[in-house]
């Protein structure tokens, strides 16, 4: 790939991000091109050791945050006329609530990944209790005489005990896999913000 | 490593890249290589942090043609690298105290 098409492809790539920002970007990697050209790599050599545009983009997008985003998307690209006004105001009861529901999914998307990862757990807390207390009445059985249903207790308090300690490292694995992913559809949802300019 | 250790300790070596002379975007990496790695994207970010902190200020200048942003090391990013070198000392105490303990106990 040679320079021009890199940094046309990273523009495209970044159009919803402030225009002086843009600029700033491109004349930065611009600027790293040509200096590794002047070292004695090819135009294609240079533009290769930068990276794919799509890791550059995505790397690019993760270190911006999402508000900032969000902000330069809703700015309007030219002063409102008044009729324009007029209808945003008229127009308020649909965007708004469009607007909130876009919110309450977001927020209700959290509110489900967090109560998945608090069921584990507390199912996980269940086991460990009924563990504990297999065993504790179990003994107690057994010292009161009932000896045969004093040792099914006790085995059941132990099966409890294997479970609970098997589903710890499940959970674990399982909580660090459901915020791995919140963190890439968080980076999804921004780079959506990023791109869709470009196609429109 | 924790991010934001990661992070701040980027920010230090940048600075310790320009501190003795300025010094241009690629320069700094490649100065930085044998050390640690440091993406294209990653020093943008925290090029313009450090700029917005005012620990650096930027100046763009002619050379072989063309224009390239060279990066000047100020008074508040001199003071930065010893503040680092002095929470570093506090860490290396922190390090000594831990490792001790390995060797009591293994």
């Amino acid at each position: 790939m040679d320079k021009q098409t890199f940094l046309t492809r990273l523009r495209n790539g970044l159009s919803g991000l402030p225009q002086e920002d843009v600029e700033e970007r491109l004349t930065f990697y611009s600027e790293m091109i040509d200096d590794r050209m002047e070292e004695g790599c090819t135009e294609a050599e240079a533009v290769e050791e930068i990276g794919p545009v799509e890791e550059v983009l995505a790397q690019i997008v993760a270190d911006i945050p999402l508000t900032k985003l969000v902000k330069e998307k809703m700015k309007p690209k030219h002063t409102l006329k008044a009729w324009e006004i007029v209808l945003l105001v008229l127009g308020s009861p649909l965007w708004l609530s469009l607007l909130v529901s876009a919110a309450a999914i977001v927020v209700s998307f959290y509110v489900v990944v967090w109560s998945l990862i608090l069921s584990l757990w507390l199912v996980e807390s269940a086991l460990i209790g009924s563990a504990l207390s297999g065993v504790v009445l179990g003994t107690v059985f057994a010292c009161r005489g009932n000896v045969l249903a004093g040792i099914a207790v006790i085995g059941v308090g132990l099966a409890c005990a294997g479970l609970s300690i098997f589903l710890f490292f499940g959970c674990k694995e399982v909580t660090k896999g459901i915020l791995r992913l919140t963190g890439k559809l968080l980076l999804a949802l921004k780079t959506c913000f990023v791109k869709k300019e470009a196609a429109a | 490593m924790d991010i934001q250790l990661k992070r701040g300790l980027l920010d230090v070596c940048v600075l310790a890249a320009i501190k003795s002379e300025d010094s241009y975007g690629y320069k700094i990496i490649k100065d930085m290589k044998p050390y640690i790695e440091l993406s294209e994207s990653t020093l943008y970010t925290i090029l313009k942090r450090l700029e917005m902190a005012k620990m650096l200020t930027v100046r763009t200048a002619e050379h072989g043609g063309r224009l390239r942003k060279y990066y000047h090391i100020t008074e508040a990013g001199l003071q930065r690298i010893e503040e680092f070198k002095e929470e570093w000392k506090e860490i290396l105490a922190i390090y000594q105290f831990v490792t001790k303990e390995d060797g009591e106990h293994g």
